[in-house]
């Protein structure tokens, strides 16, 4: 049997604030394959990022179990990285000292080959070495965000968690770094737990979508357009029917 | 705001001094006030002019005394935020005592600092750092608290050591916090230094400018006294521009300059 990469069963995670506890996620269960994207999609507050921070490990599950390549979450964290919805680039670091940041901490490979996954990270993401000495002030929107993926890819991670990133781009942006992603998905095997409220890039972008509703997943629903995707598979009447049946789920999920 | 063009910046307030010198002026001869109450302002000028020599000396002495009264405070004061931001156990344990030092009356304290370091140059360094810690602490403690909870999450992910977190995030996030206090602890510093003056002026061997105000204030000289507290005003500024220029320094390599280099 193949290992799963990400599997939940009957999470529940409570809020508590002062006397009041909320629950956010009821009982969840969740199962990602090994080098699928799968994407999370549901209206504001439904614990889409909760989920994603437990399976991080940032956030305890008070109820279930998370399992992430067979293993506990905190002896998995090693083999996973974590794309916030904004860069949280350190603004004192120049784009290059900023990728090289987690390997400062971790350690986790020679330094002897620091140099060259360094340039390849920076390479796939699209930075000309012109902008390696770039302080994050002086980078746009984009360029701060492709050197955050920069900045998850460097450790080589099997499991790329991201926390609607591209939420506060422009669309043609936004479209160019889907690109880019399914490029990094290809090139590296990752597998992706991806947050978004965008209809279109979550479809464009998985292999299945599970559609929240009320701290459950309400619906999975199995992208089968062919991989590599393109710009033009946008406009398909497929891309059209997907986009009706997620809409029409997502709907029934707000109710 | 709109900024006015530099020779505006320049002109505008010395036209308010030379409003307020006239007014002096007038004032003194209309009301009849006796020189040694409130001399006229070039009397003041003539007095700093004739006594240029030991003010100069003093400004430098108490710019000295000032200056290693920053730089401890500057250093004793981020080492014990550093203490700070590890436990909110620490901070309830010791806060208390740090705000001793923001309440105490210095003027209360000065006497049993001179018991215990004597009439000594040390000790002005000491009162001037006393004075000035407070808001480095507060400052630098709140800097490494509030920390961007995006940037501690990636930390966390990479299995960062408390340390690591301290060096590589949180003190490098509270340099512009560190630089506010520095901001706040310069005027101080100056304040201390000459207050700790005030009190070792009896030693022969000292001349810092609160020790020659001391003595031109027993003297009745005071055109000559009013002198020093202009020399004391132009040295906090001198102090306060100093920590400006470190200000804008930090800020700019810490947040748009390019100069690092690429240390790989």
């Amino acid at each position: 049997m193949v290992q799963k990469a990400i599997e939940c069963e009957q999470v529940e995670v409570l809020f508590r604030r002062g006397r009041s506890v909320q629950k956010v996620l009821h009982g969840l269960s969740l199962s990602v394959e090994p080098g699928q994207i799968v994407t999370l999609l549901g209206p504001s507050g439904c614990g889409k990022s909760t989920l994603l921070k437990v399976v991080a490990g940032l956030s305890k599950a008070d109820g279930g179990s998370v399992k992430v390549f067979g293993a506990q979450v905190a002896q998995a964290q090693s083999k996973l990285a974590f794309v916030f919805q904004e860069a949280a680039l350190l603004p004192w670091r120049t784009v290059w000292q900023n990728v090289k940041l987690p390997w400062e901490i971790r350690r986790n490979f020679a330094e002897s080959e620091l140099t060259d996954r360094m340039k390849h990270v920076l390479d796939l993401v699209g930075f000309s070495e012109s902008d390696w000495t770039k302080k994050p002030s002086q980078l746009s929107g984009g360029m701060k965000m492709r050197a955050s993926i920069a900045r998850a890819l460097i450790t080589e991670p099997q499991l790329l968690l991201l926390d609607e990133p591209f939420a506060a781009l422009d669309d043609m942006l936004r479209s160019k770094l889907n690109d880019l992603l399914l490029q990094i998905a290809q090139r590296t095997g990752c597998t992706m737990l991806f947050v978004t409220h965008n209809i279109a890039e979550a479809i464009y972008l998985s292999h299945r979508i599970a559609v929240f509703r009320r701290g459950l997943i309400g619906e999975e629903i199995s992208i089968d357009l062919p991989f590599p995707r393109t710009a033009a598979m946008r406009s398909s009447p497929e891309f059209a029917d997907y986009y009706g049946r997620v809409s029409s789920s997502l709907m029934r999920s707000a109710e | 705001m709109n900024k006015a063009p530099l020779l505006a910046r320049i002109l505008a307030p010395l036209f308010v001094l030379c409003i307020v010198g006239c007014t002096w002026h007038v004032a003194v001869d209309f009301f009849k006030i006796p020189a040694v109450v409130l001399p006229k302002p070039e009397a003041v000028l003539r007095g700093m002019w004739t006594e240029r020599t030991p003010l100069l000396k003093g400004a430098w002495v108490t710019f000295q005394a000032a200056f290693l009264g920053l730089l401890c405070s500057a250093l004793i004061g981020t080492l014990v935020a550093m203490l700070f931001s590890q436990s909110a156990w620490i901070r309830t344990a010791l806060y208390p005592y740090v705000l001793f030092l923001q309440t105490v009356p210095i003027v209360a304290i000065a006497p049993l600092l001179i018991i215990w370091s004597g009439l000594e140059f040390r000790t002005v360094v000491l009162v001037s750092s006393i004075i000035s810690v407070f808001p480095i602490i507060s400052n630098v403690t709140s800097g490494l608290l509030s920390i961007d909870s995006n940037h501690l999450d990636l930390f966390r992910l990479q299995g960062a050591s408390r340390w690591t977190t301290l060096t590589k995030l949180r003190i490098p996030s509270a340099v512009p916090s560190l630089v506010q206090g520095l901001r706040i602890s310069g005027g101080l510093a100056v304040i201390g230094a000459i207050v700790g003056e005030l009190f070792v002026a009896n030693s022969g061997a000292y001349d810092g400018l609160g020790t020659i105000m001391n003595a031109m204030q027993a003297n009745l000289r005071t055109a000559e006294l009013m002198g020093a507290i202009a020399a004391c005003t132009l040295l906090g500024i001198v102090l306060f521009l100093s920590v400006e220029a470190l200000n804008r320094f930090l800020l700019r390599r810490w947040t748009i300059d390019a100069g690092f280099e690429l240390d790989r």
